[in-house]
């Protein structure tokens, strides 16, 4: 699974819907492996519209990337710093999550992530 | 025409084998009046935020894979991101791999940012208001009952046999309860939580679902003014065969992308 996909999941279990802790879920434990994928700019600058910058920080650092910056990188500044854009290409589209947990900050419910798939499946008292 | 991905590797005695129901959405999704649709609300000058793509139970993951590998045909820009959700973990599997071929052999057209498939009951795991494009081809034939959902937990799965595990991968895939809607009815319940303002939802029915009635109780959900139209069908056969494709979306007038101050 893709680091992007965390921008888009949240805790499963029914009682977390109100919590704001149940998002982004806390990778634990995590195997990560870099996929080769060509490199877009266009589509770069057009996904940072739809990234949740606050959130990517929080999941870089916990994965053991170095620390992102706190503001997003202007347009301007991916299309004239090719290292940013690269480093951003790699992050969000390049690495996959292999194996690992991920873990809601409200409840503590640990996902298991098997093969870059990661198991949102419940026992039937949490759903 | 659009070629439909390769799922030759698929193991089709546990994950659902495309078939008409499959190759009536590829159809419908490639129609010039969907293509018109998806395009007035996804490909603008300047080009809007990018649409989250989700496929709810992918199967063998045919119809997620047609639309990332063929993302500047239907959307008009290979901008798209996209991923699926599905209980059977094979189908998961086989999502990601359907996806990977279909994408490498459409490189012009495809989308890189398949975020991936994870195992899940239809949309829990998403966040809300974040899906643009939702598509589901659900179990929807009419059953006594619906599958037993077991619990998410490796121990129980261990302790059954193979052949009764393949049977209730597979009935998870056709079997829709009462009316064959009671899956059906949980997402379409869950469409004003998951979708986007700008966000629509692709549902394939039956006849036997009583589509009239389940377009009008759409149009009265939560969240809304909710729309909903048949946009595609498979002509006329007996029963369960025939199928239609309902699109939903919201009836707000929403703002076109304000332009970007630069």
């Amino acid at each position: 699974m893709k680091v992007l996909s965390l921008n888009f999941l949240q805790c499963a279990v029914k009682t977390c819907k109100t919590s704001s802790d149940s998002y982004p879920l806390h990778p634990k434990d995590a195997e990560l492996v870099q996929d080769e994928i060509e490199l877009n700019e266009d589509f770069l600058v057009n996904i940072m519209s739809r990234v949740d910058w606050t959130a990517l920080c929080t999941t870089a650092t916990e994965l053991g990337f170095p620390a992102l910056p706190s503001t997003p990188p202007t347009t301007e500044t991916l299309r004239a710093d090719g290292k940013t854009l690269k480093d951003l290409h790699s992050l969000l589209l390049e690495t996959q999550m292999v194996e690992g947990k991920l873990v809601c900050g409200s409840c503590g419910h640990e996902y298991a992530v098997r093969e870059g798939i990661a198991n949102f499946l419940l026992p039937s008292h949490l759903v | 025409m659009l070629p439909t991905p390769d799922t030759s590797h698929v193991a089709y005695e546990r994950v659902y084998e495309p078939a008409e129901d499959s190759f009536l959405l590829l159809d419908t999704l490639s129609s010039p009046t969907e293509t018109a649709f998806l395009h007035s609300r996804f490909f603008k000058t300047p080009p809007p935020p990018p649409p989250l793509v989700i496929e709810i139970g992918p199967g063998s993951g045919v119809v997620i894979a047609f639309m990332t590998a063929h993302a500047a045909a239907l959307f008009g820009t290979q901008s798209i991101l996209a991923g699926a959700v599905d209980m059977n973990e094979h189908a998961c599997a086989a999502t990601n791999k359907t996806v990977r071929k279909a994408v490498s052999e459409n490189r012009a057209t495809a989308s890189t940012a398949f975020l991936g498939s994870v195992q899940g009951d239809l949309v829990a795991p998403l966040r809300d208001n974040s899906v643009d494009v939702l598509v589901f081809n659900p179990p929807y034939v009419p059953t006594a009952e619906l599958p037993v959902q077991r619990a998410g937990d490796d121990e129980v799965r261990k302790t059954k046999d193979s052949f009764e595990e393949d049977s209730y991968l597979l009935a998870l895939s056709y079997a829709g309860g009462k009316d064959g809607m009671e899956t059906t009815d949980r997402l379409l319940d869950s469409l004003p939580r998951v979708l986007s303002d700008r966000g629509c939802a692709y549902v394939l029915l039956c006849a036997q679902n009583k589509p009239e009635e389940v377009k009008e109780r759409v149009r009265g959900l939560g969240g809304g003014p909710w729309k909903a139209e048949t946009v595609g069908s498979s002509g006329k056969k007996a029963g369960w065969e025939r199928l239609q494709i309902v699109r939903i979306w919201r009836g707000l007038t929403y703002a076109l992308a304000v332009p970007r101050l630069t």
